[in-house]
């Protein structure tokens, strides 16, 4: 799934980032900037800024609790998919978020942060995850509004990563793209059997979806550039390759044409196609409320973190049994 | 590849292992990532689930990622730079007449 590009606070952000290169040695950061310069990649073992490496471990990791937490809202679905087909598709689809969280915790890990440091820092609250897991999934046709809108929203945030300068992280946004598709494939095809198949109720409960889901969705792509300091340092890193939000603009042109496919509408009254600029115009986003879900006060801020600080408990003994079995194995192989 | 961290991880984490795939018989393996697990054996399991849920592989070799000695990148120069001059080991480098065809 996914990650907003910038979660911290406007103010946070502006005191990270920028003058670095002073403190580092001149040698070592112009050949790193020649690199950069010339669009090469930077492995784990190459010399890197400390706060190129900062910001790489942050971004990674909350793309990986993103994916992780991201399991729990879909997850709830699992038992009450309508028919054993869309329970095993989602069953699949929840399993691959599970691999994309693996696949970053493993990136984030090449820079030298362990995997316990990063699922700590989750579960006592000082890592962020993307803010949109914090609103809740009332009703089926959540489940295909997340598949199609979130993430689609994901894959147009995370096509550009596949670029990133940083080669583990590249490589493992190029595996998670290409289980992506299926994501929105199913979500989407899921809410067109309602749409053309379903009763007026199951009509209503998709349009209700879209509406609760659509400008959430919008907010993932972070804040407007004008307000997004960290944007400029990434994007001279190869870190970012396109801004919040030329992103989001790409995300309304290509989403409007498949809502009328759908038969659905958004809920932006100032939503129209603009001849001149050759893009979609829409209506301002509420930042207030994004950036209080943000700090933790969203809807279900709590009841996530709880969930997963939970299953990680009961998860201990497994953790505990499987080094005790691997040890005993060892002593009797060096015993024999 | 990943770098080993400077400080010992603790005891709780299972050691990292790094994940080869081989796609199709007939091919090499290939790396692919790493990830945590118990044993070797676990890991193969891991492996399994993590990197081949979509028939991805027909083979899976893990290794310990501590058992993995690599070059430093510092060394880059001093390793791979004196092949820069050796270009006679490269067929492009020889002229041969246009009559002998493909050669």
């Amino acid at each position: 799934m996914y990650t907003s590009p910038t979660m911290t606070t406007p103010a946070a952000s502006a005191q990270a980032g920028t003058n670095i290169a002073p403190i580092e040695p001149p040698e070592k950061m112009q050949a790193f900037d020649r690199v950069i310069d010339a669009d090469g990649r930077i492995e784990p073992q190459d010399w890197m800024p400390q706060a190129y490496r900062k910001t790489l471990v942050r971004q990674i990791s909350q793309h990986a609790h993103s994916e992780i937490v991201g399991m729990l809202p879909e997850g709830n679905w699992i038992s009450r998919a309508p028919s054993l087909k869309r329970k095993a598709i989602l069953l699949a689809k929840v399993q691959d978020e599970a691999g994309h969280g693996l696949y970053l915790y493993s990136a984030a890990e090449t820079l030298g942060v362990s995997r316990d440091s990063m699922l700590d820092a989750l579960h006592t609250g000082r890592a962020k995850y993307s803010s949109i897991f914090n609103y809740p999934t009332l009703t089926w046709a959540d489940v295909g509004v997340i598949g199609w809108l979130v993430d689609g929203a994901a894959i147009m945030n995370q096509t550009p990563l596949c670029r990133c300068s940083y080669g583990p992280y590249a490589r493992a946004m190029i595996r998670v793209c290409k289980e992506e598709s299926f994501h929105q494939r199913q979500g989407y095809e899921s809410l067109l059997v309602m749409m053309k198949e379903g009763t007026q109720a199951q009509q209503d409960m998709v349009q209700d979806a879209v509406n609760r889901w659509w400008w959430k969705c919008l907010a993932m792509f972070g804040p407007p550039d004008s307000e997004s300091p960290n944007s400029e340092q990434g994007m001279r890193w190869g870190i970012k390759r396109i801004s919040n939000d030329d992103l989001r603009q790409r995300f309304v042109d290509a989403t409007i044409p498949q809502a009328a496919v759908l038969g659905v509408s958004v809920p932006d009254e100032d939503l129209k196609w603009n001849e001149e600029r050759g893009h979609y115009d829409f209506g301002p986003i509420d930042w207030d409320e994004f950036w209080a879900t943000v700090n933790g006060n969203g809807p279900c801020n709590k009841e996530r973190l709880a969930t997963r600080v939970q299953a990680w408990r009961d998860g201990q003994w497994v953790r505990d049994a499987a080094m005790a079995s691997a040890q005993k194995k060892r002593e009797r192989e060096q015993a024999a | 590849m990943t770098q080993k961290t400077e400080s010992a991880p603790p005891l709780s984490e299972w050691p990292l292992w790094e994940i080869f795939v081989r796609s199709r018989q007939g091919l090499e393996h290939k790396h692919c990532g790493s990830l945590h697990a118990s044993d070797a054996e676990h890991a193969l399991q891991m492996a399994r689930d993590v990197y081949t849920r979509r028939q991805e592989g027909v083979s899976i070799w893990v290794i310990p990622s501590r058992s993995i000695t690599a070059s430093s990148p510092d060394d880059k120069g001093e390793l791979f730079d004196p092949a820069n001059d050796k270009v006679y080991r490269h067929p492009t480098f020889y002229t041969i007449p246009d009559e002998v065809g493909h050669m």
